[in-house]
């Protein structure tokens, strides 16, 4: 292999980028096979395997290339692999499926049909990316080069115009240039906050102090949440490169990568990413001959939910126990080791090379007035498509659900959806033409937060969704603060009690106290943000509350304690299947004599209602049980269902 | 250092630049209660029992007086029915694990703001600590002993304060832990060094 030489200026950086095009040439068949975690956890790696072998054994190696990339979003259809130049795109792919597609698309240029994805309405099979509903609204100036890129390999990155924002900003602009470009785009932060970018970067870069640092934020400690390792994981140097462009604009020379310690691909790509882009003279001295010196650490964390948060994530840097400070001193003027520091979401640096090199009016004209550029939710939950998408901010709601997402799962009704993560609130149906972005969700008591977006429907009940978010808070509060340590445990019970049918009356005042509290005077955003789940359960579906505390009834009959099994002797067609299967023998009756759950030695697992073939175990809440019927009752005979 | 003019509770004060909400009150004989907070010791904001109301720019919201730093022009509110309620609350939850029998800066706080001990911790009845985590035994320790004999363990509710036995032979029984306690929790120091056990700091001597 030939020495590397750094790249000293954008005439060697626009040379070295006609060297990769001349070497690679365009018509040569690329098979891009996704290795991130969705499709590897599908089996890509032995697609993969199956692919090297079948190369090597057909003598293609120097025809034909493969890159493993990162993720493109739509991973319950995974293992994926994209064959180019033609971007054929084949899903569900296995090994036993590549000696076809080497034989008939890679050598014959044809469609192995079997493979594409088929459109669920027309049921007409999909050869495009763009032709997929999935994609179809989705607008992806962030995760479409996933596909494209190995992120191991720089020359992959620089070959799709990789570094150029950089080489324009430090030798076309100034620092203050710079900002008023991102000031101007109206980027906000993606970490959740919705902060305004470039003001950060103003503040950051005129705090009187002379030490500055940058950091990138990748804790994505929301459980349904993988956009931020999936941009680490598959396009690791737009990140960096937004990150230098940051640092120079703002005045720091030394930089953080915070990566949560459960990402180890992300923690490896970004690493040979940094190492990469030292040895081309993008980071370290003198970057592109400019002058400019700046240098950037990986810091592994712990993980925990409230590690992302700003101050939480500065202390763990600075080695101590990673906990939220009071910060009425903004972390841009005193944050890492009390110098200014310039925090970002992964996704909000990933943004700047885009802005930089396509201009902050361009960046404008996506979103909405007040909201600008594209969002990137994960679509989880009661939905038929779940995945990752990136959609202009500003897309309804209706559209993201039943356009892009397919509609609901089982074409059940719609309940409600959260958006945000955890500490998102839960939207009515009547919100369902909310156009989404930071403000539209705020008003409506949610937030943009992490940018997970779970759909939830008609079996879902509210309160218990409620109760189980307001759990989870509990395990990730640090504890520091009493507001949300000790309204988290109290309000956990009294949700608790409330979906075990001990709840009273007066509890929902309780309730509203505490997140009154709970909202104005927890020292950080996991406290004043814990009860949006709450509150907008109590808001938009208080009959739900009324009804387990006055009537003991949960519509969904998701709460146990509030439901029982219940066997239709209209129904029951005598097979002894629940019989045999019921663990505590709780049901009564035999062969040709329809069968009867005792209620008293029922434990309410359920099993007899999954394992019923005739749709004769019910479940009432609020009701009362029907009596035993007659001892000897024979069943109404019927057929078995399909 | 510049001199900044603000108004707390309808009273305008100058103040330093670096004072907190908390020191300017202090200045115009205003009492802001406080529990995890003490003079001598680096603002920690965790039991938020000084909540205030703050207004700039037409836009009132609610923070620490402990630890916000006086701004020009800030127009502070350190009695309201919201800010009452808000106290009232902190205090009730205090109780889950400090008892409803919590003795010292607690139970004067209750009695001034009609806070009912048992109204929260019947709801969630666990073993009483006594101990609110305000961590100024923590912090002052730390300032005595330039290391800390007692610290912080565990998360959410299962934080708690722990002695570090390894570092039991540095405790000079200076006793400050004990005068900072807002539950009359740490009644007396323990016994001569070196500690045996943390129960003994922390349940003392009855
Ligand atoms: C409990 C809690 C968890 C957070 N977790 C994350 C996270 O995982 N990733 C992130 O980027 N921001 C997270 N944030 C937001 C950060 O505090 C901070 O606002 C953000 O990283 C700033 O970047 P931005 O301006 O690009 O949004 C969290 C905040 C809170 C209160
Ligand atoms: S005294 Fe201010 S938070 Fe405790």
């Amino acid at each position: 292999m030939e020495s590397i030489k750094p790249v000293r200026n954008p005439e060697e950086l626009e040379k070295l980028h006609q060297k990769i095009e001349s070497e690679r040439g365009n018509e040569k068949p690329i098979v891009s096979i996704c290795i991130s975690t969705g499709c590897v956890a599908l089996g890509a790696t032995s697609v993969l395997e199956a692919f090297k072998n079948g190369i090597k054994k057909t003598k293609l190696e120097k025809e034909v290339e493969i890159k493993e990339t990162g993720c493109l979003g739509f991973c319950e259809q995974g293992p994926r692999v994209t064959i180019y130049p033609d971007e054929i795109c084949y899903f569900k792919v296995k090994p036993d499926d590549v000696q076809e597609i080497i034989s008939q698309t890679i050598k014959e240029n044809k469609i192995v049909e079997h493979l594409l994805y088929t459109d669920p309405i027309t049921r007409k099979k999909v050869r495009r990316l763009d032709e997929i509903p999935f994609y179809k609204d989705q607008l992806r100036p962030l995760l479409e080069n996933n596909a494209r890129i190995d992120p191991k390999n720089i020359l992959d990155y620089i070959h799709l115009d990789g570094y150029k924002a950089l080489a324009k900003a430090i030798t076309q602009m100034t620092p203050q240039q710079i900002i008023e470009e991102i000031k101007k785009s109206k980027l906000r932060g993606r970490g959740g906050g919705g902060f305004p970018t470039g003001i950060k970067w103003e503040t950051t870069r005129n705090a009187a102090e002379q030490t500055k640092y940058v950091i990138v934020n990748c804790d994505e400690g929301d459980p349904g949440a993988f956009m931020d390792r999936s941009l680490m994981d598959g396009n690791p140097h737009s990140v960096l490169e937004g990150l230098i462009i940051g640092a120079f604009a703002i005045g720091a020379k030394e930089g953080y990568v915070y990566v949560r310690e459960e990402y180890p691909l992300a923690t490896e790509n970004i690493t040979t990413a940094i190492d990469q882009a030292k040895q081309y003279g993008f980071l370290g001295e003198d970057i592109l001959g400019s002058g400019f010196n700046f240098n950037v650490k990986v810091h592994k964390g712990a993980g925990a939910f409230v590690s992302g948060e700003s101050s939480a994530l500065m202390t763990a840097i600075e080695g101590k126990t990673g906990e939220p400070r009071p910060k009425y001193i903004r972390t841009a003027v005193k944050g890492l080791w009390n110098k200014p520091t310039c925090l970002n979401n992964v996704k909000t640096w990933a943004n700047i090379p885009l802005i930089i090199m396509k201009g902050a009016e361009w960046f404008k004209n996506i979103g909405t007035e007040g909201s600008s550029g594209t969002a990137i939710f994960s679509l989880v939950g009661k939905i038929k498509n779940t995945g990752l998408v990136e959609v202009p901010m500003g897309i309804t709601l209706r559209d993201l659900i039943y356009k892009i997402g397919g509609g609901i799962k089982d074409d059940n009704k719609f309940k409600a959806v959260q958006t945000g993560g955890p500490s998102g609130g839960f939207i009515p149906e009547e919100y369902l033409d909310l156009q989404v972005d930071f403000d539209e969700l705020d008003k409506v008591g949610s937030m943009m937060g992490s940018g997970g977006l779970v759909v939830m429907d008609e079996d879902t009940c509210m309160v218990d969704s409620a109760r189980y978010f307001v759990d989870f808070l509990l395990e990730e509060s640090c504890g520091k603060c009493i507001p949300c340590r000790e309204g988290l445990r109290v309000l956990s019970k009294i949700l608790g009690n409330i979906c075990e049918g001990k709840g009273e009356h007066v509890d929902i005042g309780i309730v509203e106290d505490i997140a009154f509290t709970m909202e104005n005077a927890s020292l950080c955003a996991l406290g004043t943000t814990a009860t949006n789940p709450v509150l907008t359960s109590l808001k938009y579906f208080r009959e739900e509350w009324d009804q387990h505390i006055k009537d003991k009834r949960c519509i969904a009959k998701v709460c146990k304690s509030l439901t029982n099994f219940y066997i239709d002797p209209k129904e029951c067609q005598a097979c002894l299947i629940c019989l045999r299967e019921c663990p505590t023998k709780a049901i009564e009756g035999e062969k040709d004599q329809v069968h009867w759950i005792n209620q008293e030695k029922c434990e309410k697992c359920g099993i007899c209602y999954e394992v019923c073939k005739f749709d004769a175990v019910k479940k009432l809440s609020g009701e009362p049980i029907p009596s035993k019927p007659a001892n000897g009752m024979k069943p109404i005979r019927k057929g078995v269902k399909q | 250092m510049k001199t900044l003019t603000l108004k707390i509770d309808g009273k305008e004060i100058e103040a330093k630049e670096d004072m907190t909400i908390l020191e300017a009150a202090e200045k115009l004989g205003i009492q802001i209660p406080t529990l995890c907070h003490h003079k001598k010791l680096e603002p920690y904001g965790a039991c938020r029992i000084c909540s205030v109301e703050i207004e700039t720019r037409g836009k009132s919201r609610i923070v620490a007086a402990c630890c916000y730093p006086v701004k020009n022009n800030l127009n502070v509110t350190t009695r309201s029915t919201q800010i009452d309620k808000i106290r009232k609350t902190i205090l009730e939850l205090a109780a889950v694990t400090a008892g409803e029998d919590a003795m010292g800066e607690m139970r004067k706080l209750a009695s001034e703001y009609n806070a009912d001990l048992s109204h929260l911790r019947s709801k969630t009845p666990i073993e009483p600590t006594r101990c609110i985590l305000c961590g100024l035994c923590v912090r002052r320790c730390i300032e005595a002993t330039w290391d800390s004999v007692i610290g912080f363990i565990g998360r959410g509710t299962k934080r708690q304060i722990a002695l570090y036995p390894e570092k039991a032979s540095i405790c000079t029984i200076c006793d400050y832990c004990h005068d900072v306690c807002p539950t009359g929790k740490i009644t007396s120091t323990g016994p001569d060094p070196p500690f045996p056990q943390i129960d003994d700091v922390l349940a003392g001597r009855e």
